[in-house]
């Protein structure tokens, strides 16, 4: 009961921050500019076109009425029109945010699948020549520019070789859709083709995605791993005459990747945030792409409606992750 | 003095640091020497037309751009850029950053709540998304970028600052000093400042990288300063179009960026090592 009341407690700072970010958003779109509407009404509109569309929108009433009136239109989920799509803006984004979250997942499940095993070996083999190489990953991940380190794997794996395609979720026609994850609908319509096809295309932009959060990972387990080997439980086996591979398997491991999995929680943040550069280099069909389009045609209500999805998705996650810390690990309770 | 000396020969000893720091000095060259360094120190704004897209030769180290201008020239001035933004960036989140941390540190009450919520909705969403909201709002140009950097990134500061504030407060040294009747401005600026300079300058080295490396993806993104600013970001975007055969136009700015946020990584994470024994980095002194 006490546990759920924790969980609860979390919760209720959801509202509160989100509150923040759309007062954040507000401020940036509606205080800083000189001319608001302008902005919206893109470059080519009249200035009789302008002074219709603030009455429309309601930007003549004072500030703290449009808070609350901008607060209750995105509670409705009404974020305007693209004036490039003519769509409203949250089909849009609805429309395209499976192709980031598979992208996102496809490059957590590398850096976790890759990052995690590297790390313990490179704690147990600490000083080895593998060591050695990891911390020259460790390092690169985190100064990489990660646009260009997708140019540099799109030169080298699908101009110069050929291995995979250039960009791009898949040629030819998309799977039957039921979740809008290509992944799950080929497999679920029995499509193989298109199931290869899918993992093909993902190929080089979830390495990419992958790279720094892989780093962070192979860093964090690494010195994580070290901890505990250097702490009394472990000398007290090893005197006990157990087994080195016991030791590590059934009481390092368990105890080192406890605080490994709240930073995969939080990696999944990192990653939707830094999909949206690398969908940017491979076409990537997802709201990162469509925020860059939104920029370069100036269709300043699509950025503002991507920021405020963007920022929602990452204080969710954050959320649940929280939670999940708070209901795995009994340390946390005693707060 | 000798602090900045026993920092400076501990970070000697410390061979990634080392490297941090022969990275930086060469960034630090590049950008001063810029005039002297470069080849062709016109083709910032010359155009070329004849010598577009030239492979790497002696005449042109690193090849040619579009324009036909020296993209080795153009890396030298953009290293000039870099630092600008950096600089400024980061020194303009300091401006905010440290006294709001002290303020909500030092006082306890509303005050210093509405601070921490507020640095605490950025801290809530990732800084590239913000910096994009308003660096699109604000118009591409230089100046908007680095406002867009600072506005985003001041709140890693006043988080830092604000935990070691409220460490210190239970510190006996700051109860006496309070007993004794000093103001809160002689407290702050005698005694707490100097105790946390160390985290806020770990914090600004590891800032530096991160903010440059922000800075490039703006500028990727076109929200960077307009052409024909030798920016790297954008260059790199510039480049895209006459790949595969120009490879050397998108990889020498790519480069530079790696190994400019490289040099300020390393420098942070020695300078932590040596400032900051608590944070050090996972048992490194007992390695090597």
């Amino acid at each position: 009961m006490r546990l759920l009341a924790l969980a609860l407690l979390r919760l209720a700072w959801f509202v509160p921050t989100l509150l923040g970010l759309l007062a954040v958003t507000f401020v940036i779109s509606r205080v800083i500019p000189a001319d608001p509407v302008a902005l919206v009404a893109g470059e080519t509109a009249t200035p009789a076109q302008v002074e219709a569309l603030r009455r429309q929108l309601g930007f003549d009433r004072p500030l703290p009425v449009q808070f609350v009136d901008y607060v209750a239109r995105l509670a409705r989920g009404d974020m305007g029109t693209s004036i490039f799509t003519r769509r409203p803006i949250v089909e849009d984004l609805a429309h395209r945010l499976p192709a980031t979250i598979e992208l996102t997942l496809a490059a957590m499940v590398v850096s976790v699948l890759v990052g995690i095993p590297l790390g313990v070996l490179s704690a147990l083999w600490r000083n080895s020549l593998l060591d050695h190489a990891l911390r020259v990953v460790t390092v690169s991940g985190l100064a990489i520019a990660s646009f260009w380190l997708g140019i540099m794997l799109q030169l080298l794996f699908a101009m110069r070789l050929g291995w995979t395609p250039l960009n791009g979720r898949l040629q030819g026609f998309p799977p039957r859709p039921l979740t809008g994850f290509y992944l799950v609908d080929a497999a679920f319509t029995g499509d193989w083709p298109t199931l290869g096809g899918a993992l093909w295309h993902l190929a080089l932009p979830a390495a990419t995605l992958a790279f720094p959060a892989l780093a962070t990972l192979v860093r964090f387990t690494r010195a994580g791993v070290l901890d505990v080997m250097q702490s009394n439980f472990v000398l007290y086996e090893r005197a006990m005459g157990l087994p080195g591979f016991v030791i590590v398997w059934k009481y390092v491991l368990r105890s080192a990747l406890t605080s490994t999995v709240t930073q995969i929680g939080l990696l999944f943040g990192i990653l939707l945030a830094g999909a949206v550069v690398t969908e940017a280099v491979f076409d990537w069909p997802g709201i990162g792409t469509y925020a860059v389009n939104s920029i370069l045609r100036s269709d300043y209500n699509a950025v503002m409606g991507f920021t405020v999805w963007a920022g929602a998705i990452f204080i969710v996650v954050n959320l649940l992750v929280d939670v999940a810390h708070t209901l795995v690990d009994p340390r946390e309770r005693a707060t | 003095m000798t602090a900045g000396w026993f920092v400076l020969t501990r970070l000697a000893r410390d061979r990634s640091a080392l490297l941090g720091l022969v990275l930086i000095a060469a960034l630090l060259g590049a950008a001063l020497l810029a005039p002297v360094l470069s080849t062709h120190p016109d083709d910032v704004f010359e155009l070329h037309p004849s010598e577009r897209l030239q492979a790497p030769s002696r005449a042109h180290w690193l090849g040619t751009d579009r324009m036909g201008a020296d993209v080795y020239s153009r890396l030298l001035f953009g290293a000039r850029i870099t630092i600008l933004i950096g600089v400024i960036g980061v020194g303009a989140s300091l401006l905010v950053g440290v006294p709001v941390g002290l303020v909500a540190g030092y006082y306890h009450g509303w005050l210093s709540d509405l601070l921490m919520r507020v640095s605490d909705v950025f801290l809530a969403v990732p800084q590239v998304v913000l910096a994009i909201a308003i660096a699109q709002t604000l118009g591409p140009s230089l100046p908007n970028v680095i406002l867009a950097l600072s506005a985003t990134y001041w709140p890693w500061f006043a988080r830092v600052v604000y935990a070691e504030t409220r460490a210190l407060q239970k510190e006996v040294f700051v109860e006496s000093t309070v007993a004794l009747g000093a103001s809160p401005w002689r407290l702050t600026a005698l005694h707490v400042l100097p105790n946390i300079a160390s985290p806020i300058i770990v914090r600004a080295s590891i800032g530096m990288g991160f903010t440059i490396l922000t800075a490039a993806a703006l500028g990727f993104l076109g929200l960077g300063p307009p052409p024909p600013t030798p920016e790297w970001g954008r260059t790199i975007a510039e480049s895209r179009e006459f790949l595969p055969d120009a490879w050397w136009y998108a990889t020498a700015p790519g480069l530079a960026i790696f190994l400019t946020v490289m040099g300020f990584n390393l420098l942070g994470d020695g300078l932590r090592d040596v400032l900051d024994p608590r944070l050090r980095r996972s048992h490194r002194s007992r390695d090597d």
